[in-house]
């Protein structure tokens, strides 16, 4: 019951914003509606920390650890982006870039992307995993496309065209899945429920299972954005409107990931953990080579937002590899961590964008002493996002690499410890531009209004406080990694 | 394979479902290729109505009458809007005829070669059938890297649809019954998705060939 009520809360948001005919104002009822589903979300992983997986809508939901910490992270991540996305809809009506209309359909559309998202995490079936992934891609393609400038249109495209192909693969993997299940004696109605697949995981078929997980890897791995299969990713985070950016790079990938993580816990028990390794550390390593090179010479600072969550995700990819208890933990650590500072940071780049007219990094000059609010959290941000204390990236990412060397995988974190010192060396430079320098003839601007700098900087103090005290997650932290863990 | 009547219309509907990718790649006629692609369609229904019945199994035949409904008649109907009035043919796809052909025979071998490990695992009939699909979803894929115009893109992405969808019928004779109506669907709402773009890149670009999307690079 719960666990519908976690499914149906932000659907019914985004009835409600239909009905306000794109009134800015109703926005207010999709915040409520996606806090609301956070509230449920943590009383959920309270729960099934204590007493054990929950069921809901006749066992097609699920929830145990895993899922209930991803229905966390969804939840606060989506009542950031639903937050900030009024100011958005508000600034694009004041200036006339958009109506009414779209303002409403843009309000429904988040509503049903974050549903979406939640079904993904909470379906107890790999097929509705699937299907819920794909329904993310339909609707965010026209959130992609929101502005309808040319550059928009045309992300939404390569997006939608790129995605489709991956999603299909991944489907292809789903059915080779399904092909073992059945030789292994699971019956055709259950077969693909994750309890039953990792009940009989050592009976599947080891090389229908390696084809199977090379597929959901190039799949899922096409809407994580990992490389090489990563092009669509920076055009479509720079070209959509903030919060989509927001919610897309802060927590689809990381949805697309969780599928990864759960199909790689039943091919490890089919095939052996070097397999999955294997394969996941080879997209890890390439996904860090292509953003640090690629960060270097940037000049777009949302391009520049995007590529990093290029190398979070191969960095999240590696510790995925190394799939200990102690790395797994690790990994769900980093994708709260990540999701916040990103989406604060893709927030605060909508405001920018809005003031500064322009998504150059040449463009925006002295933000600091010309904007000290909107300059001083984006670089508060970038320091989180570079993973320097106190914030939780720092943990996760020294745990993931502790982690790493555990399993003999030592070198491979090196390799990712000197392609995050070349991108920490050109975020740096990059964010020197924008910040530092004399404010010249330029006036103080006004700060945003106090509504919105609250969920920018609250976000940035959860990430810092959970980076300091880890005993809110811990447990939960501890539950889910086992779940998915060798 | 024995000349039973079951394996002697599952192969024929299975050929004709990979004589349409062929035909898709050999034509540059935007009508005809739709039409192609709706009969791909039917013939796909068809493999699945053969095997339903061949099983005994009525959810089955319900997916076929579902997949007929959906990729003979709906999907192609979106395509002809989409693609009506705006420019009929291909004028300058990056490979021309000839050569695709060639290409295809090659992807034709190649997923013959690649699938023949699954193809053994399934065995009898169907087994043998499943390097066709894979063999049309690699067509569709040619299709959607050597055309230049949105709707051939399209069609590209269908034909990778089918080609997998067939896979999974022949493997598994289906995925559970109300996934594949959640798969049918989520196919429409993607091909209603690329209509709808399609008709705003028109109205921004005016006709327009995808390499000239140019905006965005590093």
């Amino acid at each position: 019951m719960v666990l519908v009520c976690i499914l149906v809360l932000p659907l019914l948001g985004g009835g409600v914003i239909a009905a306000g005919r794109g009134r800015p104002t109703f926005g207010w009822t999709g915040v409520g509606a996606n806090g609301a589903a956070l509230g449920l979300g943590i009383w959920t992983a309270v729960r099934v920390v204590r007493t054990g997986p929950l069921t809901g809508a006749g066992g097609v939901l699920r929830a145990d650890a895993l899922s209930a910490f991803m229905v966390v992270v969804i939840g606060t991540i989506a009542l950031l982006a639903s937050w900030i996305g009024i100011r958005t809809v508000a600034l694009e009506l004041a200036n006339g870039q958009s109506t009414r209309r779209r303002v409403a359909t843009y309000g429904v559309l988040v509503q049903a992307f974050v549903a979406a998202m939640l079904l993904a995490v909470l379906a107890a079936n790999v097929g509705v995993l699937w299907v819920a992934v794909e329904a993310t891609t339909v609707v965010t393609t026209f959130l992609v496309g929101h502005r309808r400038t040319k550059g928009a249109l045309e992300a939404s495209w390569k997006y939608i065209v790129i995605c489709s192909v991956g999603i299909a693969l991944a489907f292809l993997g789903t059915v080779f899945v399904y092909l073992a299940a059945l030789h292994a004696g699971g019956h055709s109605a259950n077969a693909l429920d994750w309890t039953s697949l990792m009940a009989h995981a050592r009976h599947l078929d080891p090389s229908v299972m390696r084809l199977a997980f090379a597929l959901l890897v190039l799949g899922y791995g096409t809407k994580v954005g990992l490389a090489p299969m990563h092009s669509w990713l920076p055009d479509a985070h720079s070209q959509a409107p903030a919060p989509i950016s927001a919610l897309m790079s802060g927590v689809l990938l990381a949805v697309a990931f969780y599928a990864i993580l759960r199909f790689k816990a039943v091919v490890d028990l089919a095939v052996g953990t070097g397999f999955a390794r294997g394969l996941l550390v080879i997209v890890a390593l390439l996904s860090l080579a292509v953003a640090a090179s690629l960060l270097l010479t940037q000049r777009d600072y949302k391009r520049m937002l995007a590529y990093s969550s290029l190398e979070h995700m191969g960095l999240i990819a590696l510790g995925a590899a190394a799939g200990i208890p102690l790395a797994i933990a690790a990994v769900l650590l980093h994708i709260l961590g990540h999701g916040l500072a990103k989406s604060v940071l893709f927030l605060t780049s909508g405001e920018i964008m809005a003031a500064e007219g322009n998504s150059q990094i040449d463009g925006v000059r002295a933000l600091l002493a010309r904007r000290p609010a909107l300059g001083g959290v984006f670089g508060i941000g970038l320091v989180a996002l570079l993973g320097l204390p106190p914030f939780s990236l720092f943990s996760s990412e020294l745990l993931m690499a502790r982690a790493e060397f555990d399993v003999g995988l030592g070198w491979a974190a090196v390799a990712a410890i000197l392609a995050m010192v070349v991108i920490f060396v050109a975020v740096v430079g990059h964010a020197r531009h924008m910040l530092l320098g004399p404010p010249g003839t330029a006036v103080v601007q006004a700060p945003p209004p106090g509504w919105v700098s609250a969920p920018l900087v609250g976000g940035l103090v959860v990430c810092g406080f959970i980076g300091v005290f880890a005993w809110p997650l811990s447990g939960l932290l501890e539950a889910a990694a086992h779940v998915v863990a060798t | 394979m024995s000349g039973s009547p079951f394996t002697s219309t599952l192969t024929l509907a299975v050929g004709a479902v990979l004589v349409c990718a062929v035909t898709v790649v050999w034509l540059s006629s935007v009508r005809s290729v739709i039409r192609v692609v709706a009969l791909q369609g039917v013939a796909l229904g068809v493999v699945v109505l053969v095997l339903g019945v061949h099983l005994g199994d009525p959810g089955l035949i319900v997916t076929a009458a579902v997949v007929l409904a959906v990729k003979g008649i709906a999907i192609p109907i979106l395509l002809e809007r989409a693609g009506g009035g705006a420019l009929t043919r291909e004028t300058r796809p990056l490979v021309n005829v000839p050569a695709s052909l060639v290409a295809s025979a090659v992807l034709i071998v190649l997923a013959f070669v690649a699938s023949r490990g699954v193809a053994h695992f399934v065995g009898s009939t169907t087994g043998g059938l499943v390097p066709v699909g894979v063999a049309t979803a690699l067509l569709g894929y040619f299709v959607l890297v050597a055309r230049r115009r949105p709707i051939f893109q399209m069609v590209g992405l269908l034909m990778i649809d089918n080609g997998i969808a067939m896979v999974a019928f022949l493997c598994t004779a289906g995925v559970p019954f109300l996934i594949e109506m959640g798969v049918s669907l989520d196919v429409l709402l993607g091909v209603v998705v690329l209509m709808v773009l399609a008709q705003r890149l028109r109205s921004e670009f005016g006709d327009l060939d995808l390499d000239e999307l140019t905006e965005l690079h590093d």
